[in-house]
């Protein structure tokens, strides 16, 4: 319906980005606008006019934790039917895959949503749905916990919040970060405020944007801008869809179900108050107290990223997917080492499908 | 999971409508969001979570237009 790929639009904008003489890097927290960047090649069209655009932990799948996979695993060897969205199931830890124990026996589904979780609950199993996502998925979990019935459904929530995040990279300083580019749907439910107070604090211009070619060199273009003149304001690119106030009803049903907690990331140490956990009012659905006597075993284990693998710094963006020495080699999409190489929203993957296999190590 | 595809919503039923992505039709809830049919939304994991606003949609172009005329 919207396609907005305008090529003369584009030419006009990179052109004016041309004329500023920027040096400048940015920041997007979004797997979407990566695939968006890397799929039209935005990436080099704007390094080329000074713009250093790099990936942070935008990917869900990729933030989730080697201890949190091991959850999963271990209440799919403890016969429970684990219920996760597709890319999750092939990421792999210490004791394997998902995807690996549902080939040893395990009853593992790949669901589109959670109400297909809780279908198969109907049928009598104990389920457990694997919550992975940002503010935009964590709505859905919190709606269809709201009006659960089934004493045999349960969530292993994974969830997590993205402006703390973004706070505790800025905090990190690694990169000296000129600008962030927002992402659009998690910002339909949050709204612009999260990104004013950072704005207030950190003194950094942000825009929020949209996920065509155009909607992000503009994005790019309003961000260089602000840079230019010294601004830290939040612009809001994708008013289409992103309204200022985002979805309150969205918010209030998160807030209902969920409580916020300290949380790790993979790639970063625990992010105060990132992660959603299942509160006290709903704690008959929250998977770590029904199964706190399976789980202790995994609770008391340390669970190591694996060596050698750089996910971590691609998701702290310091590292371009071509510079892991397994990208293309020992870490292929039919063999991840790390998850980034997973997910369709992980970098490693989104350069392995575009580029690997022409101007990667491959 | 930011599939930046709108589907427009063709029947409502309770908490659930019909929509269609582009001629792929699927089940989505819409308890999280105000629609009605007709209406485009951003659909997540199964869940509607915003309405798109069409009237800016339309705009979008010509207010670039007039950033990028500067």
């Amino acid at each position: 319906m919207f396609r907005l790929e305008d090529r003369k639009i584009a030419d006009r904008i990179v052109e004016k980005l041309k004329k500023m003489e920027l040096q400048i890097t940015i920041m997007h927290v979004c797997g979407t606008h990566q695939d968006t960047l890397v799929r039209h090649g935005l990436d080099i069209l704007l390094e080329n006019v000074g713009v250093d655009v790099r990936q942070g932990p935008g990917c869900p799948v990729c933030v989730t934790t080697p201890a949190e996979i091991e959850e999963a695993l271990w209440l799919a060897r403890h016969g429970k039917t684990v219920a996760v969205f597709g890319d999750m199931a092939r990421v792999p830890s210490k004791t394997g895959s998902l995807l690996q124990a549902k080939a040893e026996g395990c009853d593992v589904r790949v669901v589109y949503s959670i109400d297909d979780a809780i279908k198969l609950a109907e049928k009598g199993k104990e389920v457990v749905f694997i919550g992975i996502g940002f503010e935009t998925t964590a709505p859905s979990t919190a709606a269809a916990l709201m009006s659960a019935k089934n004493e045999n459904f349960s969530v292993l929530s994974c969830h997590r919040t993205v402006p703390p995040a973004l706070e505790a990279l800025i905090k990190m300083g690694e990169t000296k970060l000129q600008g962030l580019i927002e992402p659009g749907h998690v910002s339909t439910i949050i709204g612009i405020e999260p990104y004013k107070k950072l704005a207030a604090e950190f003194k950094i211009p942000q825009v929020i944007a949209g996920f065509e070619p155009l909607d992000l060199l503009m994005g790019v273009y309003l961000l260089a801008e602000m840079i230019k003149n010294g601004e830290s304001d939040v612009k809001n690119e994708y008013s289409r869809v992103v309204r200022p106030e985002g979805n309150p009803r969205a918010r209030e049903a998160m807030k209902e179900v969920f409580v916020t907690i300290d949380v790790k990331w993979r790639g970063f140490p625990v992010i105060p108050r990132s992660g959603l956990e299942i509160g006290e009012r709903y704690a008959q659905f929250n998977a770590r107290k029904k199964y706190e006597h399976i789980l202790e075993e995994v609770h008391s284990q340390e669970f190591e990223e694996p060596e050698g693998c750089r996910c971590a710094e691609v998701l702290r963006g310091l590292c371009q997917p071509v510079e892991c020495p397994f990208f293309g080699t020992a870490c292929r999409p039919e063999h991840p080492v790390g998850p980034c190489m997973v997910s369709f929203e992980g970098g490693c993957a989104i350069e392995w499908n575009y580029r690997g296999r022409k101007g990667g190590n491959g | 999971m930011c599939l930046a595809v709108p589907a427009k919503i063709l029947e409502i039923h309770g908490r659930k409508a019909k929509v269609d992505f582009g001629g792929v039709y699927r089940e989505v809830d819409i308890s999280l969001v105000n629609a009605r049919a007709g209406d485009y939304v951003i659909v997540h994991a199964g869940y509607a979570i915003e309405v798109l606003d069409r009237a800016t949609a339309e705009e979008t172009l010509k207010l670039w237009e007039e950033i990028l005329s500067q």
